[in-house]
């Protein structure tokens, strides 16, 4: 490589550096991590579905959210007045052996895919540690490499409502950025990137800490803060379902950008960077 | 894009989300019944009771006022007890019955009710925590168990302390331990009263514990006798309790 190439600015068809080594071992371990803290978890709301706001919660008192069967052999979700049928998905399915089940989530979302409490606190226990420790690590050495500040931080300039505007509309239209200003994240990606990184994800971690009874004791804060133990299991379980709700419109994104080159820069690192369109293309 | 190309990766992409779906559970299921897999997810337990050491090894649980207890105490377990023993003690309003202090004691006690509504009392409104999720604000009274274990003066070698009790699943009795740190906390109790009243049956007469910092299947009722042991492994199952020896739940539930 000659000095020229070296100070010109990338250009779309370029094959660049994009995700540090540390960035892509973080997502990956941390994609299988969520992937069993989400299906352990739910194996977990099996065994008492339904959720309370406020410091207790159990069958006489009035929930908010249920997920259940009716007399009949209907499955039903209900969240406060409104009451959806769910038969064949939640609350009543069908398991392999074709056997009825009147469980909240189906076999093909939960760890284990039979019925067991034991099992899934197991999974969901340890691999907490790892969703933790992870994102510790993770968080402490993007502040100390710069990611933080150079990749996330959102400007001033694109906190304005104009700004933020446009960047709806650009995603509306699905016309990504192309050239050296795909390397940036725009203000949208940045916001959904640091809300999980700094709220979603530390909001798991916490509101699970605030349902452990030894937790509570030395630390009653986690618990209290939430309004109590029963709130943060709701919390829990609402900040579960943002997280796939990311998780889903991550996956729209990257299969929209080109899902062979979004996989390569998160495996490798490696990116090439979309060719900028014909001149006609761009808005005055 | 031709709109082919679309419908082709759109259909690999359905049939590939399936496949992992099916490849995540059945593969997830299968690393769970290898035994070095499954120990290492199950070694977490020390890391938790350690870490809860660590950070709270004398703390107390949150206790709360008589406003914000719970309007019904769910009762959860064995709500009944089929042993014809217990039956005559419970129809006598167990005056008659004696709680059992022995094992690795230098003197083992035979104590009656009324002995033990006669200690110091400790009186504690505190939040039970399920394990399946729910929780149950409640006010328990009951002289402590670090004061009987003291009574009966603990060899230097108990490590563990055993609740059998009368209840049983089938064929087999329940029964619970908690090391000594939890024996000794100061707000485990052996609780005869519940909500101002005399024990039920439904909770636990004559004798319930309280193991505040953990979940409620270590909280044992109908406890007939209370041992220190220098080790769980010739203890039924070897397991520490009943849950843990028949399916597996961790013997420390402080999490």
């Amino acid at each position: 490589m000659n000095r020229i190439e070296q100070v010109l600015p990338p250009r779309g068809g370029d094959l660049v550096k994009r995700h540090r080594l540390s960035t892509r071992i973080w997502h990956w371990i941390n994609a299988v991590t969520l992937l069993v803290m989400l299906m352990s978890g739910l194996m977990i709301f099996n065994a008492h579905p339904h959720l309370y706001w406020g410091e207790y919660g159990a069958n006489f008192d009035a929930s908010w959210l249920d997920i259940g069967a009716t007399r009949g052999g209907d499955g039903f979700l209900r969240i406060g007045p409104l009451r959806i049928e769910t038969t064949g998905v939640l609350g009543v399915w069908t398991d392999p052996d074709g056997v009825t089940r009147t469980r909240a989530f189906p076999w093909w979302a939960t760890i284990p895919s039979r019925y067991s409490l034991a099992d899934a606190r197991i999974w969901h226990l340890a691999f907490a540690w790892v969703l933790a420790l992870g994102l510790l690590a993770y968080l402490v050495w993007s502040l100390v490499n710069g990611h933080v500040r150079r990749d996330l931080h959102i400007r001033p300039s694109e906190w304005k409502p104009a700004h933020i505007w446009h960047d709806v509309k650009q995603h509306a239209r699905l016309r990504f950025a192309t050239g050296a200003e795909a390397l940036r994240y725009n203000v949208l990606q940045k916001l959904s990137y640091a809300g999980v990184l700094f709220v979603l994800l530390p909001l798991m971690i916490v509101t699970g800490l605030a349902m452990s009874p030894g937790t509570d004791a030395w630390a009653p804060f986690v618990t209290e803060v939430f309004g109590g133990r029963q709130s943060a299991r709701s919390v829990h379980f609402i900040c579960a379902w943002l997280l796939v709700a990311f998780f889903l419109v991550h996956i729209v994104m990257v299969l929209l950008a080109g899902p062979l080159n979004e996989l390569r820069a998160m495996v490798t690192g490696r990116y090439r960077l979309p060719r900028e369109r014909p001149a006609k293309d761009v808005p005055a | 894009m031709s709109g082919k190309s679309l419908l082709t990766r759109r259909g690999l992409i359905r049939s590939g989300a399936l496949g992992a779906g099916a490849l995540v559970l059945s593969g997830c299921d299968k690393l769970y019944s290898n035994p070095a897999f499954r120990g290492a997810l199950e070694s977490a337990e020390d890391l938790h009771r350690a870490s809860q050491r660590l950070l709270g090894r004398e703390a107390l649980a949150r206790e709360y006022a008589a406003s914000q207890m719970s309007p019904i105490f769910r009762a959860n377990g064995n709500r009944e007890v089929g042993d014809p023993f217990y039956k005559r003690h419970l129809a006598q309003a167990f005056e008659r019955w004696v709680l059992t202090v022995d094992g690795l004691v230098r003197q083992p006690l035979a104590l009656p009710l009324s002995a033990l509504r006669t200690m110091p009392q400790r009186t504690q409104i505190t939040r039970h925590d399920c394990v399946e999720g729910w929780s149950a604000i409640g006010k328990w009274e009951g002289p402590q168990l670090g004061h009987v274990l003291d009574m009966a003066g603990l060899a230097d070698t108990a490590r563990y302390i055993v609740f059998h009790c009368a209840d049983s699943f089938g064929a087999a009795r329940y029964y619970e331990s908690i090391d000594l740190v939890d024996a000794f906390h100061p707000q485990t109790i052996l609780a005869w009263r519940m909500n101002d009243r005399p024990l039920d049956e439904a909770h636990g007469a004559p004798i319930r514990m309280r193991v505040e910092r953990q979940l409620g299947y270590k909280h044992a009722k109908y406890v007939m006798r209370v041992e220190a042991v220098a080790s769980l492994d010739g203890v039924y199952g070897g397991k520490g309790g009943f849950w843990e020896d028949s399916s597996g739940y961790a013997w420390y539930a402080g999490i």
